[in-house]
């Protein structure tokens, strides 16, 4: 079992988000930030498709021998000291988990920001286990006050405002001044800071994501901006990793190649502030650092990816570039995809981990505008990987009915060129001269699905092909 | 079957391959050995001088602030003079990295403690291993000469950086890293610090302290 996807309900998770007005004006933050910084940052580097290119090299290299990586790079951890916990399932990297904490008798346990967390619902059990799961990245302990998920990879508490965080804050730290002054975001910052600090420092076990497992060396690496993640493994006596198997990249410049796209890509800086490279548990002449460290390694169906069409997909690093420059993320932001995760990389990854049977919308949930891979990091064809999961889909006779009427209709005049001319002919200047005095139709037969939300302008005259013709024919006389 | 097993016969299976062809196992062990660069970003390929404005230039862009100093001896003054122009008491906690023992701490009246922070120090000074100018981040390397607990809770994380291991690139780092600690061995950790700690998650602005140091300060020793 994995978290609980509602992402059947994708059409009604819709709706919701486009009529919250809360939400839109949260998302307004996605779409005037995030595109913006990339942009900027990616110009002032001349190398910065070049390292695309080699970002893509270098993990299409590694999935190719990922077998023999996974055994180099456990072998290093072993020899630094740590152990790995091989997991088939999210069941297996739970009960790895679990196991751990029972051992060394945790009752607190602080968590760096990891998305392999939430796709094993690793709080839950670790709550249901009667430890204490704290999330100490400022936006995972907004939405864990709240009990939501994520709604952005990289920045999970996207979809609220300074006021709803305020309110949660009051809820939940009864035992200060309800008088306190909160109305700046400075000082919900600076409260998160105290409150958190006391739990890094009681933690028995801390538990962190990886956005990179190194082959050579047996290193996990961390990417954070706060420095929470560096707390949360340095204090506690345990190190507990949670990572998927296709992290693994083979030496430390082939990390430092991929690490300079990430930032980037993600939140428009040049470097983040803190990347952390972690070999083993401390040494013996050191003072700090975590007695045991141990990596717990996820498969989840990500080795069956592999050889198929979806194998790409697993070049993927995690940036949320995609989502943030995807119209459909802007305008119903990440909850309305109903599982881990959202926007162009969820609805390609989502089904291969769920299935398509229940992640069906998603891969649908497109404008095929192609945003998302010209901007991906790792130029993962996500438009492509989508078309794949809609072919499935009709394949496998999942698609609505209305949906499968209407393609065989459109084939049927499709397959007959003289009769699609004709047909679509009479169509368009039918339509043309029935929408000529205000140039728009405010509601169409068969097109409601367009029309409620915006008039539908009347064509002018003549069909795409028509037109097509006359200026081939203008352009060669 | 172990998960291991399990796992690696299905990555197999998905890939066709038996794990033990001759060219698959020798692509694999020549590039960990060999650690090809990639694309070289030019922009830290300059002359010693160079290098080390861009260095300083880049942490103040990522928003640290940096003081130059002549030779090691001016690092406990500058040290001095840090705390008390931001109104700090006079008291840090440090390693014992030889190069900051050999420093003259006793021409000033700074308190010192000594080993790991404890969580309620203001201001703890770490020395760098090196300094990556491309992005002007330091590279502190775990041990007791510079407890990685310093470089975290301490609101003022101040840490000194010699120009000479000032590198351009981070590929031109790990070479320096390799040479000191050996081929495939690490330490502990290695941290990349690019700034102060920052968070956005509160609607994508950014502040400044989220749970690391407020302020980061960095002492550039020249000579």
């Amino acid at each position: 079992m994995t978290a609980q996807p509602t992402s059947p309900q994708f059409k009604d998770n819709a709706r919701h988000a486009l009529d919250d007005a809360q939400l839109q004006k949260a998302l307004g933050n996605v779409r005037q930030n995030f595109i913006d910084r990339r942009a900027a940052v990616a110009a002032k580097l001349p190398e910065f498709e070049g390292l695309r290119d080699s970002a893509r090299d270098i993990k299409n290299h590694t999935l190719k021998n990922l077998d023999l990586y996974l055994e180099r790079y456990e072998e290093n951890v072993t020899k630094a000291g740590g152990q790995v916990h091989w997991a088939r399932t999210a069941e297996e990297a739970r009960q790895a988990v679990l196991d751990i904490c029972a051992r060394v008798g945790a009752k607190t346990v602080t968590k760096g920001k990891s998305m392999i967390s939430e796709e094993i619902a690793l709080n839950d059990a670790i709550e249901a286990a009667g430890m204490k799961a704290v999330e100490t990245d400022l936006g995972e302990y907004i939405i864990q006050l709240r009990h939501e998920a994520p709604s952005h990879i990289i920045a999970p508490a996207v979809h609220l405002n300074a006021s709803q965080i305020e309110s949660d804050f009051r809820k939940h730290h009864t035992h200060l001044d309800p008088a306190r002054d909160l109305s700046q975001p400075t000082q919900l910052l600076t409260e998160a800071r105290m409150i958190l600090r006391e739990k890094f420092l009681a933690a028995d076990v801390g538990i962190t994501g990886a956005n990179f497992l190194i082959a050579e060396t047996g290193t996990s690496i961390i990417v954070t901006n706060e420095g929470n993640g560096d707390l949360t493994q340095t204090l506690p006596k345990v190190h507990i990793v949670i990572a998927s198997i296709e992290k693994v990249v083979p030496t430390l410049e082939d990390a430092s190649q991929i690490l300079r796209v990430l930032a980037r890509s993600a939140t428009g800086q040049e470097m983040s502030v803190y990347t952390t490279f972690s070999t083993g548990p401390r040494r013996p002449t050191d003072v700090d650092g975590p007695e045991e460290y141990h990596v717990v390694l996820l498969d989840n169906g990500r080795s069956a990816m592999l050889g198929t069409e979806f194998e790409e997909m697993l070049r993927c690093i995690r940036c949320g570039a995609c989502m943030n420059h995807c119209p459909v993320y802007h305008a119903v932001g990440g909850h309305a995809y109903g599982w881990v995760y959202p926007g162009p990389m969820g609805a390609v990854l989502t089904p291969t981990l769920i299935g398509v049977d229940k992640g069906g919308h998603l891969p649908n949930a497109s404008t095929f505008c192609g945003r998302c891979e010209s901007v991906c990091p790792v130029r993962i064809p996500l438009p492509k990987l989508m078309r794949h999961w809609r072919e499935r889909e009709f394949e496998r006779h999942l698609s609505p009915a209305t949906v499968r009427w209407g393609i065989g209709f459109w084939a049927f005049f499709a397959k007959r060129p003289a009769l699609y001319r004709l047909a679509t002919g009479v169509a368009m200047r039918g339509l043309a001269w029935l929408g000529k005095s205000t140039g728009r139709f405010k509601s169409l037969p068969l097109a409601a699905g367009w029309t409620d939300h915006r008039d539908f302008p009347a064509p002018q005259g003549a069909t795409f092909q028509q037109q097509w013709k006359a200026r081939r024919k203008g352009r060669s006389a | 079957m172990t998960a291991r097993a399990d796992i690696l016969s299905n990555i197999r299976r998905s890939l066709g391959v038996t794990g033990r062809e001759r060219p698959r196992v020798s692509a694999v062990e020549d590039r960990i050995e060999t650690a090809p660069r990639g694309l070289v970003v030019e922009r830290g390929r300059l002359p010693h001088d160079e290098r080390v404005a861009l260095f300083k230039e880049q942490a103040e862009a990522a928003l640290a602030t940096v003081v130059e100093v002549e030779t090691r001896a001016d690092v406990p003054a500058a040290v001095a003079a840090y705390l008390r122009d931001n109104n700090l008491p006079a008291r840090i906690r440090r390693g014992d990295d030889p190069r900051l023992d050999a420093m003259p701490w006793g021409d000033t009246a700074l308190e010192i403690a000594a080993g790991k922070s404890d969580g309620k120090d203001l201001a703890g000074v770490n020395h760098a291993f090196a300094g990556v100018a491309e992005t002007g981040t330091l590279v502190m390397t775990s041990g007791h000469e510079n407890p990685t607990t310093l470089n975290f809770l301490p609101d003022y994380a101040i840490a000194v950086v010699d120009a000479k291991d000032v590198t351009g690139d981070y590929e031109d780092m790990w070479a320096k890293l390799r040479f000191a600690h050996g081929k495939g061995e690490m330490p502990r950790t290695v941290n990349w610090i690019t700034g102060p700690s920052r968070s956005a998650d509160i609607e994508q602005k950014m502040l400044l302290g989220a749970h690391g140091p407020r302020s980061l300060h960095i002492v550039l020793v020249k000579g």
